[in-house]
């Protein structure tokens, strides 16, 4: 997909330096890019570490059990009665993206898609906890602040309120548009 | 002084505080944390290259104006800036995609400015859809069920056209 994707841009690039000329500025980004690409890797490599670190921090002392039993209303909520295995499953995966892990939270989302995939409306349930995952609800977007800070952001975290609304929102829109899809789909293993 | 300033270092602080009652060994666990960390961003860079090569070309190429010339009658309608379309295009299929293309962004655009901050929070408020259903899929086995995409596209056009409108709602006031 991927590589799809890149070749298809740079097949675009190609074709529109033939329409409008823009060799030289095309061949100069291509040459500058690659460096821009380490420097960014190591800029973010700083702000991963520190939120990283902490977050190593927050689940050795209880605090991510904490935040995650906090939860449990809004997963009763959402995904109806659970065992108490999947709930803790779903709670976990949903703090993990509250406080924006990543690519550590994707291992608690396949633990929540496998526990849900068992329980009571499985196809409804992993389809909304999917949903839920694509819509990425963030407490401290640090990656997006970190790179405003690095091109001169006079306030880096003003975004924050904007953020929140704006997810929240597509999150709310994502699983109303799932759970109407989806209801009813799980009846015939019901009955 | 804004409230959203205070959040960051108030955050570090209880974070750090409350590991410390609970006799949490700091030095130890950040270090182990932050070494994670930092892996992971390092061993972004090598795609990083790639995707950064590739997003510049088709910027400094003049497609992606014309493409935003094509699309322009539906996005000035919505409020969108220009500039963020390739981010919004790329933001479905590829994290270090868009990491490439906010990146670039911020090069030509301040980050402050209009366009700036409905990528910021672009970025910050979307996730690469394609990619999470793929992962949640195979992990049960199973085939996407189509449903499934329509509902996430569903979030995803909320959180496209809800960046630019937040901002403009409220940070620039």
């Amino acid at each position: 997909m991927l590589s799809f994707i890149i070749v298809v841009m740079l097949l675009i690039s190609v074709a529109a330096g033939c329409l409008n000329g823009s060799w030289e500025d095309i061949s100069a980004s291509a040459v500058s890019a690659c460096t821009d690409a380490v420097e960014l890797g190591v800029f973010l490599g700083g702000s991963m570490a520190l939120w990283c670190g902490l977050m190593r921090v927050a689940e050795r002392s209880g605090l991510t059990a904490k935040l995650s039993a906090a939860l449990s209303p809004v997963v009763r909520l959402l995904f109806g009665r659970l065992d108490d295995d999947s709930r803790k499953a779903v709670s976990l995966n949903l703090t993990a993206n509250l406080l924006g892990l990543g690519n550590a939270a994707t291992p608690t989302g396949i633990a929540a898609v496998k526990a849900l995939g068992k329980g009571p409306r499985p196809k409804r349930n992993t389809a909304l906890l999917t949903v839920l995952n694509t819509a990425s609800i963030q407490l401290i977007p640090v990656t997006i602040a970190a790179l405003r800070a690095e091109n001169g952001s006079a306030a880096p975290f003003e975004i924050l309120p904007a953020v929140l609304v704006t997810s929240l929102s597509a999150a709310a829109v994502g699983c109303v548009t799932a759970a109407i899809l989806f209801s009813g789909v799980d009846k015939d293993a019901r009955n | 002084m804004r409230v959203t300033d205070m959040i960051v270092p108030l955050l570090i602080m209880f974070i750090l505080l409350c590991g410390l009652a609970r006799r949490v060994d700091l030095a130890e666990e950040f270090s182990a944390g932050a070494k994670e960390g930092l892996q992971t961003a390092f061993g972004l860079i090598p795609m990083l290259v790639l995707l950064m090569t590739a997003v510049g070309m088709f910027t400094s190429s003049g497609a992606a104006e014309m493409l935003a010339a094509l699309l322009s009658p539906v996005t000035e309608w919505l409020g969108f800036p220009k500039e963020c379309l390739d981010l919004a295009l790329i933001r479905p299929i590829s994290g270090s995609g868009a990491l490439a293309a906010v990146s670039r962004l911020f090069s030509r655009v301040h980050p402050d400015s209009f366009a700036g901050r409905t990528a910021s929070v672009l970025m910050a408020s979307t996730e690469t859809t394609f990619y999470t259903i793929a992962v949640y899929f195979a992990a049960q086995r199973k085939k996407p069920d189509s449903r499934i995409f329509i509902a996430a596209a569903a979030a995803d056009l909320t959180g496209f056209i809800l960046s630019s409108l937040t901002v403009r709602l409220l940070i620039q006031g």
